[in-house]
């Protein structure tokens, strides 16, 4: 593309081969036109704009390194007898899959490398994929025009999470037998079609013969494959919407200030690839994860203890095992409420936060587009309940080890059990008030330095013995850094009498949302920004306060 | 303690112990008379269980009963045989501490083997029970252990975990690790099943499958143990994995990405 074109070249003839090629493309893509428009463009400079990079990288890590393991994996669950090189499974009898994993892991050159990248490049993704989305909501970058790609990221994280799992389970050892069957009975739990689902998606009775084919098929040609195009589609958005970026001087809701996508971003953006290339392959060279070889090939006969999903299933996992065990029987159908009810909060649970954009906007009533992010702690109601979500999320993490955390803690299960039990309740409640204290103090902390500056831990003494501390005044882009936000009025119901003296019926939707809108934008949600009259008050008068 | 202590280097003390050895190997417990009878006869057997006797006063009847008929804080130990004894008091789990916990932990144990020998002897003599195994029934020799690792995921894992890291069970009682424990202990637990363990007898998992069992363990689960893809992590699969994950791998990440991001090329220089 570094093509500079002069009227002299031109007239001497031939152009540069580079031009010639470039031209040739120009002429068949149209390239000219979709550089200009895009190579300029710019991306505003912060370390956690960088976390859906780590994302994408990761997920690229995936795709590179599953094509690698495809070669060699075998996804059929015919029986074999096993000769390869690990000794304590010589002569064991295992499904293909088991042993095609084991030969990959042992007999492979590369393949227990490449195997552990795609592992952790896994856990890493999605654990990448959680944290990208808790900066987006707490800086509310999903705000109008984002919330579609809001939505992609959400169902790019719950797809995610499923391709996880189907491809966790392909290698058919007896942790992750444990695993699909742990899937099989919330399936069946689904009152009328859980059985007819289980005996579709198994080819029959669990285990089968058929799934690892079919979770071949899902994990390496479905998901991803719609994956991929919720990523392009995604990144389409973000060049199309701009990046967000946070309040600062020079920064409006109509500009983006930072470093151009050529070269900067481009070098940028290649080099943490290849950094985040590395690290995996680092963590995967130190660290081993899923040693299937000492687990042992899954007979449905065989269970072990400590069994628990991979970190993003965890959620589901804690909800079950938290979950007392209670079922109704019901005209002849058992109802398995004990893991039919975690199965619908699974659900519920994801669908609140990917829901959350609609729901803010609504009670704020704020259909504006927002291009600056909020600091967290200048909207405390959304931030305090996105922590709150955050705590529940966690609570139920440990829920999901249970076990684990009995062993390790020297604790009673039933204890930990019940931790979980009583803290997925009131441990978000607990979060939600002091996280909205915490931004409220946070607030007054930024009101303080505005107005008196910052305390520069000076001790002076006065000629009449008076000891003052002396507060260093802010500077000027400091000052409007902490003073960029905007200040929304809650949404009133407005008059309930119209012009002619008739009341009008006021909906209950409507009194809750005015009602929610109080604890977004009310008194107590917001400590009022200094303002220039106050400001220029206190520094007329006396320097220190 | 002191005393027992100084009876150990009692001239007599070394012939004890052989001849208790003796005594084990043979087997000759099982036809062991009850006590009073044992008592009238002069040999080195009864000796033993004299003195065994002796340190069961001192350190086990306060819960264990007089007789071994057991109290409200500790179980009959009529019939458990020699080898639960032996399990039990050679890993440091008795003497407990305390009847209360949950369940008494490993430790490092109170008495030298002499004097576990004498213990286990006494209570042998109280009823019969299975015997100390032999370094012929728990050692590795003519063990399969792909078989042993079948039979522990069919037997064990449940409890112990895949590859025996442990696990928890109800009200704080827990499965331990089996890390580095010795063979003979491993054996004597199968044959005892102590604590909140079921016991495997012969009857159950024959010599050769408990023989087994142990080679397998002694492969996978020792510190000599290989891990061929790097640390195992504790070998406790994904909880820990989750969080090495998280903690280093998405935080090693983060760590990066603010290095770059603190390193660009500024339009401002502040």
């Amino acid at each position: 593309m570094s093509t500079t074109t002069t009227p002299e070249s031109r007239s001497r003839g031939k152009a540069p081969a580079g031009e010639r090629v470039a031209d040739w493309a120009d002429g068949r893509l149209g390239i000219y036109s979709l550089a200009k428009a895009n190579m300029r463009k710019i991306f505003p400079d912060h370390w956690s704009f960088m976390l859906g990079e780590i994302c994408l990288y990761s997920f690229l890590i995936i795709i590179l390194t599953g094509v690698y393991l495809t070669l060699f994996f075998h996804p059929s669950m015919n029986e074999v007898e096993y000769h390869g090189s690990y000794v304590p499974l010589q002569g064991q009898l295992m499904s293909e899959a088991y042993k095609s994993t084991l030969d990959i892991s042992f007999d492979v050159r590369g393949g227990l490398l490449i195997r552990q990248i795609h592992h952790w490049a896994a856990v890493i993704f999605l654990a990448g994929m959680f944290v990208h989305m808790m900066r987006v909501f707490f800086t509310g970058a999903f705000r109008k025009p984002r919330e579609i790609n809001w939505l992609f990221g959400f169902l790019l994280f719950v797809l995610g999470m499923f391709t996880g799992f189907t491809g966790y389970s392909l290698p058919d050892d007896l942790l992750s037998g444990t695993g699909v069957r742990f899937t099989q009975g919330a399936i069946l739990s689904v009152p009328i079609v859980g059985t007819y689902i289980s005996m579709f998606l198994f080819g029959g009775e669990f285990p089968g013969t058929d799934f690892v084919a079919r979770f071949y098929s899902i994990h390496i040609l479905l998901l991803p494959g719609i994956m991929l195009g919720l990523v392009v589609a995604h990144l389409i958005l973000v060049f199309y919407h701009k990046h967000t970026q946070f309040a600062g001087a020079g920064r409006t809701n109509k500009n983006v200030v930072g470093m151009p996508l050529l070269p900067v971003y481009m070098a940028k953006a290649g080099g943490f690839f290849f950094l985040v290339f590395g690290f995996t392959a680092l963590i995967a060279g130190i660290a081993t994860i899923n040693p299937i070889w000492v687990l042992g090939p899954y007979r449905p006969d065989m269970v072990s203890t400590g069994a628990q999903p991979d970190w993003y299933m965890g959620f589901a996992e804690g909800l079950v095992r938290a979950m007392p065990g209670w079922e109704i029987n019901f005209w002849g159908h058992t109802l398995v409420l004990g893991v039919f009810v975690p199965l619908v909060v699974f659900g519920l649970f994801l669908a609140i936060i990917a829901l959350y954009p609609f729901i803010e906007s609504w009670i704020t009533g704020d259909k504006r587009e927002h291009h600056i992010l909020d600091r967290p702690r200048n909207a405390p109601t959304r931030t305090a309940f996105g922590v709150a979500w955050v705590t529940a999320y966690m609570i139920m993490l440990i829920g999901g080890g249970n076990d684990i955390f009995a062993t390790h803690f020297n604790l009673s299960i039933n204890a930990v059990t019940w931790f979980v039990r009583i803290g997925f309740f009131v441990g978000p409640v607990i979060a939600f008030v002091v996280t909205k204290r915490i931004c409220l103090g946070l607030q007054r902390r930024d009101k303080e330095k505005v107005l008196h500056g910052r305390e520069s831990g000076i001790i002076k003494r006065l000629p009449h013995g008076e000891f003052i501390e002396v507060h260093e005044p802010l500077s000027q882009e400091q000052m409007y850094t902490l003073t960029a936000h905007e200040q929304y009025k809650p949404v009133e119901i407005g008059p309930t009498v119209d012009e002619n003296g008739v009341r009008r019926k006021v909906k209950a939707t409507e009194k809750l949302r005015a009602k929610l809108s109080k604890g977004y934008y009310g008194e107590e949600s917001q400590i009022p920004k200094p303002t220039v009259e106050e400001y220029k008050e206190i520094t007329s008068g006396h320097g220190h306060h | 303690m002191k005393k027992l202590s100084a009876r150990r280097r009692h001239p007599l003390a070394a012939l004890v112990v052989l001849l208790l050895a003796l005594a084990c190997t043979g087997g000759l417990y099982a036809v062991f008379a009850p006590a009073d009878k044992a008592q009238a006869d002069e040999t080195a057997q009864s000796l033993t269980i004299e003195e065994g006797k002796k340190l069961y006063a001192v350190g086990c009847a306060s819960c264990h009963g007089t007789g071994g008929q057991g109290t409200s804080d500790g179980p009959s130990l009529v019939g458990v045989g020699a080898a639960a004894v032996d399990f039990q008091v050679s890993t440091g789990r008795m003497p407990a501490a305390t009847s209360q916990a949950a369940q008494a932990p490993v430790k490092p144990a109170v008495y030298t083997q002499a004097e576990i020998d004498q213990l286990a002897a006494y209570i042998a003599s109280l009823g019969a029970g299975p015997a100390v195994p032999t370094e012929e029934q728990y050692g590795p020799q003519g063990a399969d252990i792909a078989k042993g690792g079948e039979l522990f995921r069919n037997n064990c894992a449940q409890c112990h975990n895949f590859t025996g890291k442990g696990g928890a069970l109800t009200h704080g009682k827990y499965a331990p690790t089996l890390e580095d424990v010795a063979p003979k202990h491993i054996y004597e637990a199968m044959l005892t099943g102590p604590q909140n363990m079921p016991s495997f007898p012969d009857s159950t998992l024959s010599e050769q499958n408990k023989k087994d069992i142990i080679a397998y363990l002694g492969e996978v689960n020792t510190d000599q143990s290989e891990s061929p893809g790097g640390m195992s992590l504790g070998g406790l699969g994904p909880v820990s994995e989750g969080l090495f994950g998280w903690i280093f791998g998405l935080g090693g990440l983060i760590a990066v990405a603010v290095w770059v991001a603190a390193r660009t090329a500024k339009a401002k220089k502040s």
